[in-house]
């Protein structure tokens, strides 16, 4: 038999009962499209976890006071548990490392900001001029905050894409005199609305000078020193400096915990790419269940065409001929479910992406391709069993069947 | 000269049905030159089916050798049968036999296509077939919309599309009413007189006496062998 003509046998029989076919063709298709959307959310997730991580600037090391206990309980934390506190002193200190290139430091607290009758709770970061570089931010209108003496509490403020459009609607925004909890600052920029940024929504953030913001708050502390290395290949060496000039000022004890965006972004992209994975696999068993379908109805599809394959064998087909045809409309069975799965899958990933604009949505290629390879695998390979107990019918007997 | 086409000697064929064994056939031996015409006629149950089957390799006989055109076909492998089947041996049968979904062509294209035949050749071939059976304006018609006698029609342009030397038929106007049934045999029959050997199986004794040579059994037995001419057969090799 020509595969051209054993290929229309075969899809002139799965065409020849609709209904049977288009179940088969459905359940090939759930499990496909059910692996490309589960790993199209799975992925999602852990590009927009990158994505938020990245925007927070790059080659970032961060400062926190407090050092994260890994070990088990030490005497001597007992004694020295209260870590100092983190100083503009020592972000200041920083800068004098090789591998570093900025530093920002960062306090931060909720406050109230109230111009013209209207009053909002906002988060107020206090940082310097650096910070709109560390953190990769843009501006809208006006300028940043001015660089210079770190310890100058200028009045003015930054304020935030959506507290802008919250606080003055459409009157312009800049050089306005504003109340920040019970200082007067003047506004001398607006950042350019960003959308995202983990933990801190910048569009709903005031920024004012780190010692403006220290004397609001009654407080000497920062919240974070946010580093950035001299280049990618730096970022270690900063971490390492940053570290020894920190255990100096601080009486020798390394007091603080250093993070490097590096680091937290390897160990994101880790676990969320197991969760896709795991998420994949769980979605695959659908396929199985698919495959069994296949063998199922390829069973039934072999006693209903006993007879059939009786007058194919008294025609002069071999068993060969035989077997090859039913396994033959077994794949394509499979190959059509896989096909429709597939589109119903991307068709799913994009409606996700429609409703959930921020989340990206793609299924990852490996994905796709593994569910189509594992359709058109275990459809084939449960089409074998029908395939062979077709061929093996008994020629006589299977006549005789009506 | 004329040398024999089929050459049965010894055929036995047994039927286990729970712990006893039935003998379908006992002992068969038969010769069938080229071109006869033979009517296998006998009761129900008498084995005579049996007897066809064995005779188009759709069933191996548990003794005795079976020789088909000097060649002993009982030995080989069943790629090997399935291929003399496809070249030597056309079937008609009693229910038809159709592919429901298929088209009255393509049903007549089926032994072609699996023959592996080119496209070209099977459109032309069936194309004459369709002309020659009358069957013109039903190409495209499929078994559930044609008659019984036209369903036959399609049957026997598909059992002779391959050019076979040997037509067997199995009660060929059993599900036909007579005035059919006497169209499908006038059919069977002209094929027979373009030389083609015809063995139908019938009870119906009307029709086996319309063949040249009647074989009669009984209980898987071989109880008659009566011919109208004398016809020679050549004794075995």
């Amino acid at each position: 038999m020509r595969r051209p003509d054993l290929i229309r046998f075969a899809r002139d029989a799965a065409a020849g009962n609709p209904l049977r076919t288009f179940l088969l063709v459905l359940a090939m298709a759930i499990g496909v499209g059910a692996v490309v959307v589960l790993t199209a959310l799975g992925d999602g997730a852990r590009r927009y976890v990158l994505d938020e991580f990245s925007s927070i600037g790059s080659n970032l090391v961060i400062v926190l006071p407090g050092r994260s206990q890994t070990g088990g309980f030490n005497p001597a934390n007992a004694i020295t548990s209260t870590p100092r506190d983190l100083t503009i002193d020592d972000a200041q200190a920083l800068l004098r490392a090789s591998a570093v290139h900025r530093a920002a430091p960062l306090a931060v607290g909720t406050s109230e900001i109230s111009h013209a009758g209207r009053l909002r709770e906002v988060t107020v970061a206090g940082t310097t001029a650096e910070f709109i570089e560390v953190r990769r931010l843009s501006l809208a209108q006006g300028r940043f905050l001015s660089p210079g003496d770190w310890r100058r509490a200028a009045p003015e403020a930054v304020i935030g894409a959506k507290i802008r459009d919250e606080m003055f609607g459409q009157q312009p925004a800049l050089g306005q005199l504003v109340r920040v909890g019970d200082r007067r600052v003047r506004i001398v920029g607006v950042l350019a609305a960003s959308g995202q940024g983990l933990g801190m929504n910048t569009d709903e953030l005031v920024l004012v000078p780190v010692a403006l913001a220290q004397t609001m708050f009654n407080s000497n502390t920062l919240f974070r020193i946010l580093v950035e290395a001299t280049s990618r290949e730096a970022i270690e060496p900063a971490s390492a400096q940053v570290g020894e000039i920190i255990r100096l000022r601080h009486e020798g004890e390394q007091d603080v915990t250093i993070i490097t965006q590096d680091a937290v972004l390897a160990t994101f992209d880790r676990v969320l790419g197991t969760l896709t994975l795991a998420v994949a696999g769980i979605a695959a068993i659908s396929l199985a269940v698919a495959g069994i379908l296949v063998m199922n109805v390829m069973l039934v599809s072999v006693t209903q065409r006993t007879s059939e394959v009786g007058l194919l064998k008294a025609l002069g087909a071999s068993d060969a001929t035989i077997r090859n045809a039913f396994l033959c409309e077994a794949a394509i069975l499979s190959v059509a479910g896989a096909l429709l799965g597939f589109l119903v899958g991307h068709a799913g990933a994009a409606l996700i992406r429609l409703f959930y604009p921020a989340f990206p949505a793609y299924p990852p290629d490996w994905a796709v391709l593994a569910a189509l390879a594992t359709a058109l695998a275990t459809g084939t390979l449960f089409g074998v069993l029908p395939a062979r107990r077709a061929a093996r019918l008994d020629a006589v007997l299977a006549l005789s069947r009506r | 000269m004329n040398t024999a086409q089929i050459e049965l000697t010894g055929i036995e064929k047994l039927f286990r049905l729970g712990d006893s064994t039935v003998l379908a056939l006992r002992d068969i031996d038969l010769c069938v030159a080229a071109g006869e015409y033979i009517a296998v006629m006998g009761p129900s149950g008498s084995g005579k089916s049996t007897l066809l089957h064995i005779l188009g390799l759709l069933d191996r006989p548990d003794s005795g050798s079976y020789h088909l055109e000097g060649r002993d076909v009982t030995t080989l492998s069943a790629v090997e049968q399935a291929r003399v089947r496809s070249e030597r041996i056309g079937f008609v049968f009693q229910s038809f036999h159709l592919v429901p979904r298929l088209t009255a062509a393509e049903n007549i294209a089926l032994p072609m296509i699996l023959a592996g035949i080119a496209p070209a050749q099977r459109a032309q071939r069936v194309a004459r077939a369709l002309r020659d059976y009358g069957l013109d304006n039903r190409a495209d018609h499929r078994p559930d919309q044609l008659s019984g006698g036209q369903r036959q029609r399609v049957a026997i342009a598909r059992a002779t599309i391959m050019e076979p030397a040997v037509i067997l038929a199995d009660e060929p106007t059993g599900n036909l009413d007579r005035a059919t049934g006497e169209e499908v045999m006038r059919l069977l029959e002209s094929l027979n007189e373009r030389g083609v050997t015809l063995i139908v199986v019938t009870h119906d004794g009307v029709l086996g006496s319309r063949a040249r040579r009647q074989l009669l059994i009984e209980d898987g037995m071989l109880r008659a062998d009566r011919r109208r001419p004398a016809e020679p057969c050549a004794g075995p090799t």
